[in-house]
């Protein structure tokens, strides 16, 4: 007993690594894939609401702010439950199919993720301040133009909320549970591999394929940080890489 | 490259390069490997037939025989397994729980229900075995095990989880003649918590709980032959068998006015599989590999020999007016009960 599982755990994810499992491979595609999706679909929406909201004056933008913010803490199962009734055969976008396919699940952690998505990058943009913009409309700029200014100049801080949104929706499990069913060789990603794994009492394997998850975490976040403000990038080792300033 | 713009561009590019590779990559490789113009048919089951793998091998098998499909199999509790047919999100339910069976045919959610396996629930506890129960039937030992949590001595796990084996063990309480709801208050041995502990979790989780808590659980005997050979647990069998703690797996179809996804010849194909010669003839060896011990006995070689007990036992416990499916509920049943 004691540390057996997680000795195994080890021994296990690396086997599985190393002879490039094929079950394990998909499941690890799938996640990537999933959260991929789902990534790219709340930036597209996300984005262009978070400048909106950072740059405009309207009224309510307060209360607005306000409940993406709150809704960073939204419970995976409470949204996965209320998305379920939603994509269920039985529900109001039945018809749509979306249940246990990979798009439902993507759509879902979509819905989950935008908050943070919002408020990170709200905050980002406005960290840039009002003054950029003004500076850019001043040198002739349209607004549209100042906007992306602005947004270029809150690079790092938008790239930080994409990857915290990526990760967030690649280490979730609420959703994928309830929209996908973890359904094998379908629907069965990484974090509900794990789950069934534990349920079934293999501790051992449940231990690799969360290694797997931290490891395709780690050097997913590593990649970015390189070209991340470049506080890798620009000292020393990597700087071969990224070019000097 | 050396000036700021000029690198803030470089940068961006390689991001966008770098997730425009990935979502290519990973779109390309869900397009390759998604199941391609099959007909997919969800069967929603019961935790304890999916984790003993015996599902996997009839997945593959069904899909050698029937190219055409692919079988998905969403793992849940009876109850939950259920709930998700009567949404119309599963095209059929493999489950052990007669009662509940009953009911959801009789909504008119299920038709043409097949039995195709049962084996037998035991009662696991600590190998030292406080309340004493070794050797009784499951009911006398379930009624000294509440005696000997009253004094403090034992403990009893329960699912809690509306599953088959959670409905099966409150039909053995009802057999006590205790009264479910009073017990479940009460104190063990003056302490602070209860004798009965509900714990709302899967067979192995609960399993494990009862581990940790030297308590003893009613339990299907393949989780409980899986834990064991995986080292997770070091309880033993105390009850064992008798007709008391019979289970019986069947498989109901939806009924297709109540299920959207159209896939009634799919479930129906799938049913006449699990009762064909060749399925049964699987059952009745599977598991000896890998437990040391065979985990399902199949239900259709029983018939040959009508008046024996588990025939007997089962017509009692598992059959609706003398039927497994009597004739209201079945519709374009073909040759399934012939």
């Amino acid at each position: 007993m004691s540390w057996t599982p997680i000795i195994e755990g080890v021994s296990e994810a690396v086997r599985l690594i190393l002879s490039a499992d094929k079950t394990v491979m998909e499941i690890t595609f799938r996640s990537l894939q999933t959260a991929g999706y789902a990534t790219l679909m709340a930036s597209l929406v996300g984005v262009p609401i978070s400048v909106l909201i950072a740059m405009a004056e309207f009224r309510g933008k307060g209360t607005i702010k306000f409940l993406f913010n709150a809704m960073v803490g939204v419970p995976t199962v409470t949204l996965g439950l209320f998305l379920y009734t939603l994509f269920s055969r039985s529900g109001p976008l039945g018809s749509l199919g979306l249940l246990y396919t990979v798009p439902g699940m993507a759509l879902g952690q979509a819905v989950l993720i935008l908050p943070i998505l919002v408020s990170f990058t709200v905050s980002a943009i406005e960290s840039k301040g009002q003054e950029l913009r003004d500076l850019a409309r001043t040198l002739g700029a349209s607004e549209y133009q100042a906007s992306l200014v602005v947004v270029r100049e809150a690079y790092s801080g938008v790239t930080l909320a994409l990857v915290s949104s990526f990760n967030r929706a690649f280490a979730e499990l609420g959703i994928v549970t309830m929209l996908g069913a973890n359904i094998r060789g379908v629907t069965r990603v990484l974090t509900t591999a794990i789950a069934l794994e534990t349920a079934k009492g293999e501790l051992g394997l449940s231990f690799a394929l969360s290694f797997i998850l931290l490891a395709m975490v780690l050097s997913l976040n590593f990649l970015i940080s390189i070209f991340q403000e470049g506080r890798l990038g620009r000292q020393g080792w990597l700087r071969p890489i990224v070019g000097e300033r | 490259m050396s000036s700021l713009a000029g690198f803030k561009i470089n940068r961006s590019v390689m991001i966008v390069a770098s997730l425009l590779v990935l979502v290519t990559v990973g779109g390309t490789y869900w397009y390759l490997t998604r199941p391609v113009e099959k007909e997919s048919l969800i069967v929603s089951t019961t935790t304890s037939l999916y984790e003993t793998g015996v599902l996997d091998v009839l997945k593959t098998r069904f899909e050698t025989n029937n190219p055409k499909y692919n079988v998905g199999f969403i793992s849940q509790g009876t109850g939950l397994a259920i709930e998700t047919a009567k949404r119309g999100d599963a095209d059929m339910i493999l489950v052990h729980a007669p009662s509940s069976e009953r009911a959801f045919m009789e909504s008119g959610y299920g038709v043409n229900r097949k039995i195709f396996a049962y084996n037998f629930f035991i009662i696991v506890g600590p190998a030292d075995d406080p309340a004493g129960v070794k050797g009784l039937g499951p009911v006398e030992a379930m009624l000294k095990i509440r005696d000997e949590g009253l004094a403090g001595n034992a403990l009893w796990v329960s699912r809690g989880d509306n599953s088959g084996t959670h409905v099966k063990e409150k039909s053995l309480w009802t057999l006590t003649g205790l009264n479910l709801d009073e017990i479940k208050l009460e104190p063990a041995g003056g302490a602070e918590g209860a004798w009965y502990i509900e714990a709302g979790a899967g067979m192995t989780a609960t399993l494990q709980l009862a581990n940790e808590k030297d308590a003893y659980t009613l339990a299907d005997v393949a989780t409980y032959l899986k834990n064991v050979k995986n080292g997770n647990i070091q309880l033993v069998k105390v009850v064992d068998s008798g007709e008391a703690t019979l289970n019986v797996y069947s498989a109901i179809v939806c009924a297709p006015d109540k299920s959207p996804r159209g896939r009634f010849e799919a479930s129906m194909r799938f049913v006449q599989f699990l009762v064909s010669s060749e399925t049964q003839t699987m059952l009745e060896t599977y598991g000896e590999e890998e437990f040391g011990s065979t985990l399902f006995k199949p239900w259709v070689p029983e018939l040959a020999n009508p008046g024996s007990d588990i025939v007997t036992w089962v017509e009692e416990q598992a059959y609706f007016d003398g039927s497994e499916c009597p004739t209201q509920y079945r519709h374009q049943a073909g040759s399934l009960y012939r």
